[in-house]
């Protein structure tokens, strides 16, 4: 099935919140049961156990910036490899967090970034291999505190620096081998308000939607975001370069904003 | 640079007002002392939302004029503004013309609707920072879930979000009949709308969450803001302070001293840990895990609660300085 990316998030949406609406805030299943409908076109999915790590804390420290780890031990490379890495946050308004689409030229498939919790929730990992076998693990995540909200810490700071990127090499460059790199994206990543009846505040949303990251012209991942990413998102991920070469990241927001940067790769970085 | 906050200042005066007697009777349980001439508080509980104390867990008052009475802060309920206007009725007969919110977080500003319901036609003015508005709008509904949870719905009766209709973009004194009050907005510090509220008659600031005292400071806006806010607010001689959590008075700017090595050494170790390239979700281990007691000298109350968050907001300002 093929649906465009905006279609499917905005079906998901009104889906989930009609079945939550119908079922109560206890039923635990909507979201993840129409996304396993609407995206995986209800194919089996295998329990991740052992494949498929998932790091999530039990509770979160604060609900606008909830660390995620997702682990692939399965294989990456040409042959077989995971094509997509699935994050899913059940509770949250838009359920679906992020697509990381890989490419087996990443030589691994370890992905890290933070999100938004918007209350106690089940967090999903879901695993697609290129001959389209499915893996999932899930954790449980409560978010804590009654003046810890999902929403900006600083709203004009996000705007006047939004599009400004870094890339933070976190090992000793190691050609052949797996490095770790983490992109930082400053973006509000806003998640839209609706209007407020005293207030009549209403701010539309402004996310990050894409995000691209090539090794010299190699691409090696495209992530699709959305709401639940937080504030100045960050996307952590391995990777094993044959050699020193340029790291090139363009971003794409919902506004139509367009961010590109690249940085020099090698062992003096 | 301050000037003009101390120039207004008249420590001390003997201005002649007249109150009525001041202390809460015992057998009202909502406590309201004066901590100055005309200036009450009340000393919320240190302690997270429960339904035992029904949201009243943090510091609030208020300060008469001759004509009027301004109130700063509200209380976490509707249940609690009750309370709290019940109080200072049974200490002035003046109208409260001012309810004045320090910031958006509901233990500071729920109680407003109570402050606004059976006045109509001579309901009080909400006042708070310019950004505040914005803030409650996309804050206050998910606030009211979280403190259902926590306090469950029933406490909860009456409480709604109610947003300031005058906001302060800089700096406003307002006249409550020959007592001026000086309403300051600042800069990002605790949240992006922190607000303070002197009283320049007896030279009281009632500071709102810009000083934690007891319970460890919750950093929802900026660290090293609230670093350089702090080196603002030192130099300016206030008599005493009201911070928002902790006694209903403290001396200036002694008050501020625990939470300043707090901050100090949070923002020091994270800086040390970005450079050492800890990931975010090892910097809680790496950073002067709880009890940051060892950090501050201070015994922190709700520590375990509240450093982790600190922990994760301050590394994801510092890791863009």
């Amino acid at each position: 099935m093929k649906v465009t990316r905006k279609t499917l998030l905005a079906s998901l949406t009104s889906v989930a919140v009609a079945a939550v609406m119908v079922a109560g805030p206890a039923a635990a299943g909507p979201a993840w049961e129409n996304i396993h409908a609407i995206v995986f076109d209800g194919r089996e999915v295998q329990d991740g156990s052992g494949v498929l790590l998932l790091e999530a804390p039990a509770r979160a420290h604060d609900a606008a910036v909830v660390p995620i780890t997702i682990t692939s031990l399965l294989p990456q490379t040409p042959d077989d490899f995971v094509k997509a890495l699935y994050l899913v946050i059940d509770e949250n308004p838009a359920p679906i967090a992020g697509i990381f689409h890989l490419e087996p030229a990443l030589g691994a498939a370890k992905i890290a970034t933070r999100v938004r919790v918007d209350r106690y929730t089940d967090v999903r990992a879901i695993a697609e291999t290129a001959d389209g076998r499915l893996y999932m693990t899930t954790a449980f995540v409560k978010a804590s505190g009654g003046c810890s909200a999902p929403a900006l810490k600083d709203a004009e700071v996000a705007m006047s620096r939004i599009g400004k990127m870094q890339l933070k090499a976190l090992t000793d460059f190691a050609p052949g081998e797996t490095n770790t790199a983490e992109l930082l994206i400053s973006h509000p990543n806003y998640t839209g308000l609706q209007i407020d009846q005293l207030t009549r505040y209403w701010i539309p949303p402004d996310y990050v939607e894409e995000v691209t990251v090539h090794f010299d012209d190699t691409l090696l991942m495209r992530v699709q975001g959305d709401i639940s990413l937080s504030e100045d998102p960050a996307i952590r991920f391995d990777y094993e370069p044959a050699a020193a070469g340029t790291m090139r990241v363009e971003v794409t927001d919902i506004k139509g904003r367009h961010f590109e940067q690249s940085w020099p790769v090698g062992p003096s970085s | 640079m301050r000037r003009r906050d101390l120039a207004g200042l008249v420590f001390g005066s003997a201005t002649a007002l007249a109150f009525r007697p001041t202390v809460a009777n015992a057998s009202t349980p909502f406590a309201l002392a004066e901590v100055a001439p005309g200036v009450f508080v009340h000393e919320g509980e240190v302690a997270d939302f429960a339904a035992g104390n029904q949201g009243d867990i943090a510091n609030a008052g208020c300060i008469v004029g001759d004509e009027a009475v301004l109130v700063v802060d509200t209380g976490g309920s509707a249940r609690v503004g009750e309370a709290l206007a019940a109080a200072i009725g049974a200490v002035t007969d003046r109208p409260i013309r001012w309810v004045v919110n320090t910031h958006v977080h509901p233990d500071h500003s729920f109680g407003n609707a109570a402050f606004l319901e059976g006045r109509a036609g001579a309901e009080p003015i909400v006042v708070g920072h310019a950004r505040l508005p914005r803030a409650m709008a996309e804050r206050g509904s998910h606030y009211l879930e979280r403190l259902a949870e926590l306090m469950g719905h029933d406490v909860l009766a009456g409480t709604r979000a109610v947003p300031p209709t005058l906001l302060v973009e800089d700096e406003r004194v307002l006249d409550l009949g020959n007592r001026l009050v000086r309403l300051r907005a600042w800069p990002t510090a605790h949240t992006d709308q922190d607000l303070t509220v002197l009283d320049e008659s007896t030279g009281t600031l009632f500071t709102g969450d810009l000083v934690f005292m007891r319970r460890l400071p919750v950093i929802d806006g900026s660290l090293l803001g609230w670093l350089a806010l702090l080196d603002v607010l030192e130099g300016i001689a206030y008599a005493r302070v009201v911070p928002g959590h902790g006694p209903a008075m403290a001396p200036w700017p002694t008050a501020g001293a625990a939470q300043r090595r707090y901050l100090e050494a949070l923002r020091d170790d994270l800086r040390k840990a970005l450079a050492d390239k800890v990931v975010l979700e090892r910097a809680i281990s790496a950073v002067a895990s709880p009890p940051p007691a060892s950090l501050s000298g201070e015994a922190w109350l709700l520590a375990e609660e509240n450093h982790g968050r600190n922990v994760m907001a301050g590394y994801t300002e510092l890791e863009w300085e």
